[in-house]
């Protein structure tokens, strides 16, 4: 396995998706390139970084509106 | 035996009791249906915004989806997670809304099976902790300016796969595109996300 191929593979890798003969190259290919494993751990962390980030905010105002729109669509008569 | 991948992401979404809450909306119980809103109108906003980057439209699509799922709670089988159901229809509504506003930029339907060299170029080590090194405004800033960075269809399967962890089949699913089409887009995407964050991450970079 090559440093392309790694890059290829490397979302199958990350998910855990990645056949385990594969992963297994791609491991070897790892603990001797440096700039692979570079990629592999920058991108696995830009991915949690996302994850975990609170980008976006509920605002109040939204919620309520949410709300008011609901309790009309929920009250007698509008029954699923 | 193989060891486990020590790289492999984790998952964050638990299993919980929402099918009692779905089975109790289903027979009516509007306190149970208003329960799974509260439950998850922080994250259906989260989607709606991350794929229409448009607050008003992001309301809209969220409202219209939870609208839409109340009316349709009937036809949920329960053969998936209830929060995947209500994520596929809270992404089209906002996919709707991108297109009627966007409609030269949305390429969605179209394959990516480009030829372009993913392979990333000059690395650098990020060092120990990269995101110490920012105020947490600033960080905010630094992702917003990344996502909003990338193409419509990158940004969708990004924010359904990896930020509201479907799972690849869910996405190609809620997207109406292929299994292949679904990786192909992660790959690209989670490889420009890591390319906007190296501007800011590599030591001795811009910041």
């Amino acid at each position: 396995m090559n440093c392309r191929d790694v890059v290829k593979k490397l979302s199958d890798y990350l998910d855990g998706e990645l056949e385990p003969a594969l992963a297994q190259d791609l491991d070897r290919h790892l603990s001797g390139c440096k700039e692979c494993t570079m990629i592999v751990n920058q991108t696995k962390l830009t991915v949690e970084i996302f994850c975990n980030a609170e980008m976006v905010e509920l605002p109040e105002q939204v919620r309520t509106r949410l709300h008011e729109a609901l309790r009309r669509k929920l009250s007698p008569g509008n029954q699923p | 035996m193989t060891a486990p991948n020590p790289h492999k992401l984790p998952s964050r979404i638990a299993k919980d009791d929402e099918h009692l809450l779905v089975a109790a909306a289903k027979k009516g119980d509007t306190r149970a249906f208003e329960e799974l809103v509260n439950r998850y109108e922080k994250k259906i906003f989260r989607v709606t915004m991350n794929i229409t980057r448009n607050q008003e439209d992001a309301e809209d699509a969220m409202q219209d989806a939870f609208m839409k799922a109340y009316s349709h709670l009937k036809d949920f089988s329960g053969d998936s997670r209830f929060y995947t159901w209500l994520v596929r229809i809270a992404a089209n509504e906002a996919l709707m809304r991108l297109r009627k506003r966007r409609p030269n930029v949305m390429s969605l339907d179209e394959p990516v099976e480009g030829q372009e060299d993913l392979m990333p170029r000059e690395l650098q080590d990020w060092g120990p902790s990269p995101l110490q090194r920012f105020a947490q405004t600033e960080m905010r800033e630094i992702l917003t300016t990344a996502i909003e960075a990338l193409a419509p269809d990158f940004r969708t399967v990004f924010v359904l796969r990896d930020v509201e962890e479907l799972s690849t089949e869910e996405t190609a699913k809620a997207l109406g595109i292929s299994v292949p089409a679904v990786k192909s887009r992660l790959l690209r995407a989670r490889l420009k996300l890591r390319e906007q964050l190296d501007r800011y991450f590599r030591q001795g970079g811009q910041n």
